[in-house]
């Protein structure tokens, strides 16, 4: 008789003493595991709802401006330094890891319009409506030393707006024209003008650094290169354009927030019609600004909301609002990819997460794998009726409900009209028109 | 187990120059006449003799083109599959690949080959965790001229190591015929006698958790997802107890019951009783989840299908249906006897069910496929009254005080010319009135109408078990564990289907469903048009222009409504006629005279 009976021997199984790790052996044969589909699929729903529940985007609230909130500046190299301007010419430095208000000075009279650090971040630059450049200096006086601008440029003409070449040592201002400026120098090295409209924003792009974008008041987008005496192209929106964000990782494209609640992604290469028509907003969007990783990008809006939105759907994926916020002006993502700061009416700046569930703090391997498998998991089954609809819901403010409302019977109203018009009129003579096209007049090269 | 992580797409046949890249021509001036060696780990090096040349990682040292044929001979998927044996690759594979041609952008087709990869590389890596298996299985092999099927018990015992040895014991109960049941990860065991004897212990160590006579009649118990709680059927109603047997719970709305089965992925405990309702209890919220009457009459075979939870139930009339709490129709019904059953059960992996009946047949099943054909048929001198599948797949079967084990399911069974024979062969002093297998162990239970048999057979429980789903070395605390992660991850009654991954595929409409909604057409009623008309000032048009209007529009909705619908039923009718038609006499019809408006006019035809 030739006989073997299984036999475990326990050491192998049992651990020795308290110290040890419990010995989990395993064994991945399916038929050891039934029921694969049906409980991963209620891991996916566990996984949604638990992410509905620890979903607390809001971070701190950062008071001390005596006015609104207009504009930010983010420090290129320290993550705990933002810098903000308000409305009565007041500039504030942040230390955002204690919360606090490290630094403040009154830079102009009137608004401060625009901040930028420079590439290095030892220099802030900063426009007001009294038409000065001032350049301070990112560290703050010694006790007893008075807050002094390094540098005042005085021009002729107003100024909305200014940005920082990533590259190198020269900025851009726009207001009435687009002015190219030299850190060392009080004149500007090239002015840049198409038309006569006001300026009010500009952007440089960030890999490609000699190519700048302007918002104009005449409702145009404007490009320009630095180095040509003229500008590039220009098109033109049906309505004005606030702000205007580089997509940090695809250079090539950018997001304006336009007055008329939408956002709108242009690829520079064809102006003609927009990459994407992000919807959602209920009113004039204020700002946009893109994640560092140029996946995602944030906006603000008119309608006391900011959404995040994934740069190529249209819907976004995320709204954040809070009772005490008015009109947000202004909107920031960190360079780490966690948080956003919203700057509004309400004379305060907050500090949001990005990712409304994710967990703060250190997060230890184990817990580390879990977070990444349920991620895994809401995404492989996000179309399934059910765990769609939690991952989507979202409590918004009763005016922003009755808006969308309201704008939902608008555009309902506005395709029955065309429908009807459709209807009556020659075969072909009504054109059906994308929802993209609908928004841009023309192109001008 | 370090591996390269899979990539999405090929790389670019030319490596990209890089700043730290050497001169490549310069690169070959320099090992120009030098044989390259290739460097192997220190455990794999056996080349003895001096080395030229280290070949180094870096790419320049590639060639930037490689010839075609050694490309092919040196291609890394090639080299990585031969490790893992194809019917490794089988067993842990989740089915077929999903051919990206019919999908239609390139976009979703790149990431459906992108996803295609992965599970490949997740289903090699499970495969090549084989590797790590502690525990082979166990296996009795006859000498020359013997067979397995006369080794007694007593010989075995003796020629098996002692803690195995001890695993084979017998346990002389007087409450009359016993029925019993192992716990999930095959530790603990229950038994009840029909004259109200309970007893729950650990067998293995044979500590005993606790044993009382509850003074009535007992007809079936069961563990419930721990080993610390469990039910029993008693006279009239269900009751819990844990594991001290202290009664936790009396469950009056289950009465009468026979049989009880335990769903632990849905924790969910089926009964069925003597006037023939199924009932499933939801022990985490206490509620019944599904009670209706069957229509079969007294149920006295129910076992659940693990691998999709399914409740079947044999029947005197040689019928097993197949039972979801939340229909009340059989999800399938299945003729397996002419005669009455006599025992039923379903094999721990789900793909077979094995049926007895007093016909003296045993016949083993596809419970996928659902054929009128078993796939097997043992034929036997009298009608096996109990049944068992190991998770090995091994049958055992037994007649009134005879047990008999069959190695295989599908080949192990004597199709009338009794060549095969079993496994193994055990008489009991009674009547066998349970059977199971020790679920991870060598081990079946016997209960009969005196007492209990463990009884060693060597092959027939899987050696390796997964921890996070049954560990029988599990400590208070992981069970603990355990189960708040098992509650988390409880399966709602609704999923419980024929097919459990039902959920994972697409939500295609069956042909049922399309010709249903074909169908459907021709009941279609137009729907109620509700119109608000606007608001118009004082004395433009009153309230009879008002509601002329509206009649106007609701008279044109309806129109256009049925004119569509006609339309579809044409095109309907169409399409199912033309085909008709082609296979059948197409006449070509007579060209119409003037005259023929005297013919008698045809019939019209009735509604039918």
């Amino acid at each position: 008789m030739k006989v073997k009976m299984m036999s475990r021997n326990p050491d192998n199984y049992i651990r020795e003493t308290k110290l040890q790790q419990h010995k989990l052996p395993r064994n991945y044969d399916p038929s050891l595991h039934p029921l694969e589909g049906p409980r991963e699929y209620v891991r996916a729903l566990n996984a949604t709802k638990l992410d509905r529940v620890f979903a607390k985007p809001f971070v701190c609230n950062l008071s001390g401006h005596r006015d609104g909130v207009s504009c930010f500046g983010k420090h290129p190299k320290l993550l705990s330094a933002l810098a903000t301007g308000a409305y009565d010419g007041e500039v504030r430095i942040w230390d955002l890891a204690n919360r606090l208000s490290a630094r403040s000075f009154i830079a102009h009279n009137g608004f401060v319009r625009g901040i930028a650090y420079a590439k290095n971040g030892e220099r802030i630059f900063t426009v007001g409506d009294d038409k000065t450049i001032k350049v301070w200096n990112s560290l703050a006086p010694e006790v007893g030393e008075e807050e002094e601008p390094v540098n005042t440029v005085q021009c002729r003409y107003g100024l909305h707006g200014i940005s920082h070449n990533r590259k190198d040592n020269s900025f851009a201002t726009c207001g009435e024209v687009c002015a190219i400026w030299d850190e060392q120098h009080n004149d500007p090295l090239k002015t840049l003008k198409w038309g006569v409209d006001t300026l009010h924003t500009i952007s440089y792009n960030p890999v490609e650094t000699n190519v700048l974008a302007c918002c104009a008041s005449d409702r145009s987008i404007i490009l320009y290169d630095q180095r040509e005496a003229q500008p590039l192209r220009r098109v033109l929106l049906t309505m004005k354009s606030n702000k205007l964000a580089w997509n940090p990782m695809e250079a090539f494209n950018f997001t304006v927030a336009n007055e008329d609640c939408n956002l709108y992604t242009f690829d520079t290469r064809k102006l003609q019609t927009p990459l994407k028509v992000h919807f959602d907003h209920v009113s004039a969007v204020t700002d946009v600004d893109y994640a560092p990783t140029g996946r995602e990008f944030v906006s603000a809006s008119y309608d006391k909301t900011i959404r995040i939105y994934h740069a190529h759907q249209s819907h976004s994926r995320d709204i954040y609002h809070t009772k005490r916020m008015q009109h947000v002006v202004c909107v920031a993502w960190s360079l780490d990819n966690r948080y956003i700061f919203s700057g509004s009416d309400e004379m305060n700046v907050r500090m949001w997460k990005s990712n409304a569930s994710e967990k703060l703090g250190i997060i230890r391997p184990r817990e580390r794998s879990n977070f990444n498998y349920q991620e895994a998991l809401k995404e492989k089954y996000a179309a399934h009726p059910q765990i769609k609809r939690i991952a989507r819901h979202r409590q918004v403010p009763r005016h922003v409900l009755n808006a969308q409302r309201k704008m939902r019977a608008v555009k309902e109203k506005d395709q029955v009209k065309e429908a009807n018009v459709r209807k009556h009129s020659k075969p072909g003579k009504v054109p059906y028109v994308s929802e993209k096209k609908k928004h841009v007049l023309k192109e001008e090269v | 187990m370090s591996k390269a992580p899979p990539k999405g797409r090929a790389k670019p046949k030319v490596p990209y120059k890089r700043y730290f890249d050497t001169d490549n021509a310069a690169a070959d001036g320099d090992t120009a006449g030098l044989q390259p060696v290739k460097l192997k780990r220190k455990n794999q090096q056996n080349v003895v003799g001096e080395f030229i040349r280290m070949q180094t990682q870096s790419k320049a040292s590639k060639p930037l083109r490689p010839n075609k044929v050694k490309a092919e001979a040196t291609d890394p998927d090639e080299a990585r599959k031969s490790h893992v044996p194809p019917e490794l690759l089988a067993k842990y594979s989740r089915g077929e690949k999903v051919e990206a041609r019919g999908v239609k952008t390139r976009h979703f087709k790149e990431q459906q080959e992108r996803k295609e990869v992965y599970l490949d590389y997740a289903t090699e890596q499970a495969a090549r965790t084989e590797l790590l298996l502690q525990e082979t299985a166990g296996q009795l092999g006859a000498d020359e001229g013997e067979i397995t099927a006369e080794y007694r018990q007593e010989q075995i015992a003796a020629n098996v190591d002692l803690q195995s040895a001890s695993k084979h014991f017998q346990l002389k109960l007087e409450f009359g015929p016993y029925t019993m049941r192992y716990s999930k990860n095959g530790r603990h065991l229950l038994l009840g006698g029909r004259r109200g004897h309970v007893a729950a212990f650990d067998w293995v160590t044979k500590k005993l958790h606790c044993e009382f006579n509850v003074m009535e009649s007992v007809a079936d118990v069961q563990w419930l997802h721990v080993p610390t709680m469990y039910a029993v059927a008693q006279k009239s109603w269900v009751y819990f107890y844990d594991k001290k047997g202290t009664e936790l719970h009396c469950v009056k709305r289950l009465t009468n019951v026979n049989r009880l089965d335990f769903l632990p992925y849905h924790f969910l405990l089926a009964a069925g009783n003597s006037a023939g309702y199924a009932s499933w209890l939801d022990v985490s919220m206490g509620e019944l989840v599904g009670n209706f009457n069957t229509g079969l009459g007294d149920i006295r075979l129910l076992r659940h299908n693990p691998s999709n939870g399914v409740l079947c139930v044999g029947g005197s009339r040689g019928v097993v249906s197949m039972w979801s709490p939340k229909v009340r129709e059989p999800l399938a019904k299945l003729l397996c006897h002419s005669t009455a059953m006599t025992a039923m059960t379903v094999d721990p992996k789900g793909l077979h069910l094995v049926t007895a009946g007093l016909d003296r047949n045993v016949k083993v099943w596809d419970i996928r496929m659902l054929n009128d054909q078993p796939l097997a048929l043992f034929r036997l001198r009298l009608p096996a009254n109990e049944l068992d599948v190991s998770q090995r797949g091994m049958l055992a079967l037994s007649q009134g005080n005879y047990m008999e084990t069959y190695t295989d399911l599908l080949s192990g069974g004597g199709t009338g010319d009794r060549t095969k024979l079993p496994y193994l062969r055990q008489r009991c002093d009674a009547f066998v009135h349970g059977l199971r297998f020790c679920p991870y162990e060598d081990v079946l239970g016997l209960s009969t109408a005196k007492g209990f048999h463990s009884v060693l057979v060597p092959g027939s429980g899987e050696p390796n078990y997964d921890a996070l789903e049954d560990n029988p070395y599990e400590t208070s605390k992981q069970r603990r564990e355990h189960e708040v992660h098992a509650l988390l991850e409880k399966i709602p009654p609704e999923l419980i289907t024929l097919d459990p991954n039902e959920i994972t595929g697409v939500d295609a409409p069956t042909l049922q469903e399309k010709i249903d909604a074909k169908r459907q057409l021709f009941h279609l009623k137009p729907p109620a048009i509700r119109m608000n008309s606007r608001r118009k000032m004082k004395g433009r048009g009153g309230t009879a222009k008002a509601s002329r209007n509206k009649q106007i529009v609701k008279d044109t909705k309806r129109k256009e409504f049925i004119a569509e619908v006609r339309q579809a039923k044409k095109s309907v009718i169409k399409q199912h006629s033309s085909s008709k038609e082609l296979a059948g006499d197409s006449k070509p019809k007579p060209p119409r005279s003037v005259l023929d408006r005297f013919k008698p006019k045809p019939q019209k035809k009735h509604k039918t």
